[in-house]
């Protein structure tokens, strides 16, 4: 019995021997790697496949793979001393599934260790992982997240940083537009609305409704549909029958699209036509059959901005289509800032957050992009689709954005 | 009034066209194809790349995809099915067995077209030009599937009913051990009818790229569409896909219009659910 239990301890002793030297091994490689590092491993976790997927590869997916051909094809990322590490991506598949996008995530910062996590698409996925981010101290670019409590999120994780604004300031700037217009005797006070059940079409609804009722607007009708809708013919007559002169639909890209040709067969052309996400995809016209003028969404580009029309080009130019026209640009921007931190700081990772949070960048927004409490400010809320481009509007025009131009005129 | 009924009978022509093909699958070959819905999705690129690499007009295009839809369903049927119709001792196992297959070919179908065409939003514009009808606008992309469907039932209920060719096919489907014994090749039977349902999700692959947007996952939507209808109908019944098709979206559109867009999903599973209630093999089933 104590023969066999001296065995067993001398036993676990050597396996304890082991498993320290195997940890000593792998300790030591891992410091060799750290001083002699050859690259930067940047990982992200995006909707490759799901439901999520057509949203990705329109706005993020395209951007993360130009920024990282751009920078490896310039020799790599510079860091403080003036040396160029090049990028090595480990990208997942979340199959847009929450609880994939979050294991990933943890992947990407407990076993492949990375030196830089890319956010996910999307508002609910980019909460979904960011107490994870925050964890473990990567700063995280939320890009194409729209939510109205990026103050609260910034407080509660210092190191997270928001590029697409909130449902209240697509709102707010689009109640300006028509305030004006109905000022001008361009509209009557109807307004038709209708939204999508799901994360994006309940917020913006949620604050579109008392923003056009503190403006003076009657909601004439006001419904919502499931997500799984592709026949628009019955909502559209009901609609039409409202008599109002502005119809917005806060939507995803298939009922957008479904939307676009249901007026068009239905003959409803409304002098304001609001739509939601789809409409400032640069196919949008194509299957709207050509004539788009005048319908609005949200975003829009600055068409007189240099940097701009030479990021659309280049984009255009090596992942083989253009840009969408509201969320490619933040996220392309808020990659070159990530690049620039770097240069200046390093890679340690609460230096770059800090740096980001109170530094000023040059990117394809302008020569001083800089966040103000973790958020980027600057950015186009309506959009408008003005000879053949989707251009940012506002009532007046100005300050990087022109005069909305209504009623709409007839599909042709 | 009457424009709801246009609008919905319109609607209903979709998923009756999409689930006469499931049904006939079902019915008659007895294979639970949850791959289904991604054949559709597969006809609808190989239309959109048709039309857009080569011009080919996409009601032209019918005759090169319904065709390969049939060819290829058949050699589906020939290698991933036989093996199981082979081993299975009943039709319990053989339904069992056929949905998991299937299942695996959904995700292989999936996989291919994700790697092909990536995960993005497709969409085109085809017909869709205003056609009166009754007083109702409704587009002529949507109108088209629903003569489509109504052409297509047609013509299978006169071949099922009206030719020798058609009562071997409900042989094979009253009576699967029994139809050898009148010399009848069960499973040449079985495999005509998985073709002919091939060549139909292809059919109405292309037709709903007309009008509506796809990408290569939205596969499952149109197979839980298609089972609901198959089952409303009755499986293996085809007059049973097109009424059940119709009046779901009959439903679908007086609940959108009367009472709140939001609950035509509601509606359409409660109409399910009593329809199941009442009549628990659906409208055409047999008792």
């Amino acid at each position: 019995m104590n023969k066999t239990l001296f065995e067993a301890a001398r036993l676990t002793r050597r396996q304890t021997a082991c498993a320290l030297a195997a940890l000593a091994i792998a300790v030591g490689a891992h410091g060799v790697a750290a001083q002699d590092r050859d690259k930067v491993t940047i990982g992200y976790a995006i909707s490759k496949s799901g439901p999520n997927a057509g949203g990705a590869d329109m706005t993020v997916t395209p951007n993360y793979e130009l920024w990282v051909q751009e920078v490896n094809a310039a020799g790599g990322l510079t860091l403080p001393d003036g040396s160029q590490l090049p990028i090595e991506v480990i990208a997942y598949d979340d199959r847009s599934s929450a609880e994939e996008v979050v294991r990933a995530v943890e992947r990407l910062a407990t076993q492949d260790e990375v030196d830089i996590i890319l956010p996910p698409w999307g508002t609910g996925f980019n909460l979904a992982v960011a107490p994870l981010m925050a964890k473990f101290g990567y700063p995280h670019l939320a890009g194409a997240a729209v939510t109205d409590k990026a103050s609260d999120f910034v407080e509660r994780w210092d190191t997270s940083f928001w590029f697409m604004g909130g449902s209240v300031d697509y709102v707010s700037a689009f109640t300006d537009i028509l305030v004006a217009e109905r000022e001008a005797g361009r509209i009557n006070d109807k307004i038709a609305m209708i939204s999508v059940a799901d994360g994006f079409g309940i917020d913006l609804v949620k604050a579109a409704r008392p923003s056009f009722e503190a403006a003076g607007f009657d909601i004439t009708y006001d419904k919502s549909f499931p997500p799984e809708t592709s026949d628009f013919a019955t909502i559209l007559n009901e609609a039409a029958n409202s008599e109002a002169d502005t119809f917005v639909a806060f939507t995803y890209p298939p009922h957008t699209f479904a939307l676009t040709k249901q007026a068009k067969v239905a003959s409803y052309s409304p002098p304001v036509f609001y739509l939601g996400v789809g409409a400032g995809f640069p196919v949008y016209p194509g299957i709207a059959g050509g004539s788009v003028e005048g319908v609005m969404s949200l975003g829009g580009i600055d068409p007189d901005n240099e940097l701009n029309s030479a990021y659309r080009a280049k984009h255009e130019e090596i992942v083989g289509r253009a840009p969408d026209y509201w969320g490619s640009v933040l996220i392309y921007a808020s990659l070159q800032m990530l690049e620039q931190t770097i240069e200046r700081v390093g890679l340690d990772k609460s230096a770059i957050a800090d740096e980001l949070s109170t530094g000023t960048f040059s990117t394809v927004l302008g020569e001083e992009t800089r966040l103000e409490n973790n958020q980027l400010r600057a950015i186009n809320w309506v959009g408008q689709w003005q000879d053949g481009q989707f251009v940012a509007v506002s009532a007046e025009g100005g300050g990087g954005t022109v005069a909305a131009e209504l009623p709409k005129p007839d599909w042709e | 009034m009457l424009e709801h009924v246009v609008n919905g009978l319109v609607l209903g022509g979709t998923y009756a066209l999409v689930a006469m093909g499931l049904t006939i699958q079902y019915g008659i070959a007895r294979i639970m194809n949850l791959g289904f819905g991604d054949m559709i999705i597969a006809a609808c690129f190989a239309t959109y790349v048709l039309s857009t690499t080569l011009s080919i007009n996409p009601i032209v295009s019918l005759l090169i995809i319904v065709p390969a839809g049939y060819a290829v369903s058949d050699v589906i049927y020939r290698v991933l099915m036989k093996p199981l119709v082979d081993r299975a001792p009943d039709d319990g196992a053989l339904e069992v067995d056929s949905i998991l297959v299937t299942f695996g070919l959904l995700f292989v179908i999936q996989g291919v077209l994700l790697a092909i065409f990536g995960g993005g939003y497709t969409s085109y514009s085809f017909l869709n030009t205003p056609v009166n009808v009754l007083g109702t606008v409704v587009a002529g992309n949507r109108l088209l599937a629903l003569v489509l469907s109504l052409l297509i039932g047609g013509a299978l209920v006169v071949i099922l009913f009206r030719s020798r060719w058609g009562m071997i096919l409900r042989a094979v489907a009253l009576a699967p051990h029994s139809a050898p014994l009148f010399g009848i090749d069960t499973d040449r039977a079985a495999r005509t009818a998985f073709a002919i349902g091939g060549a139909m999700a292809a059919t109405g692959g292309v037709v709903v790229s007309m009008f509506q947007t796809f990408t290569a996952t939205a596969g499952v939507v149109f197979t839980m569409k298609a089972l609901i209808v198959v089952i409303l109908g009755g499986k293996g019944s085809v007059p049973g896909a097109i009424v059940a098709g119709l009046l779901l979206g009959l439903v679908e559109t007086f609940v959108a219009a009367y009472v709140d867009p939001g609950l035509t999903l509601a509606a359409v599973y409660t109409v399910f659910l009593v329809l199941l209630l009442v009549r628990p093999n659906g409208l055409f089933g047999k008792a």
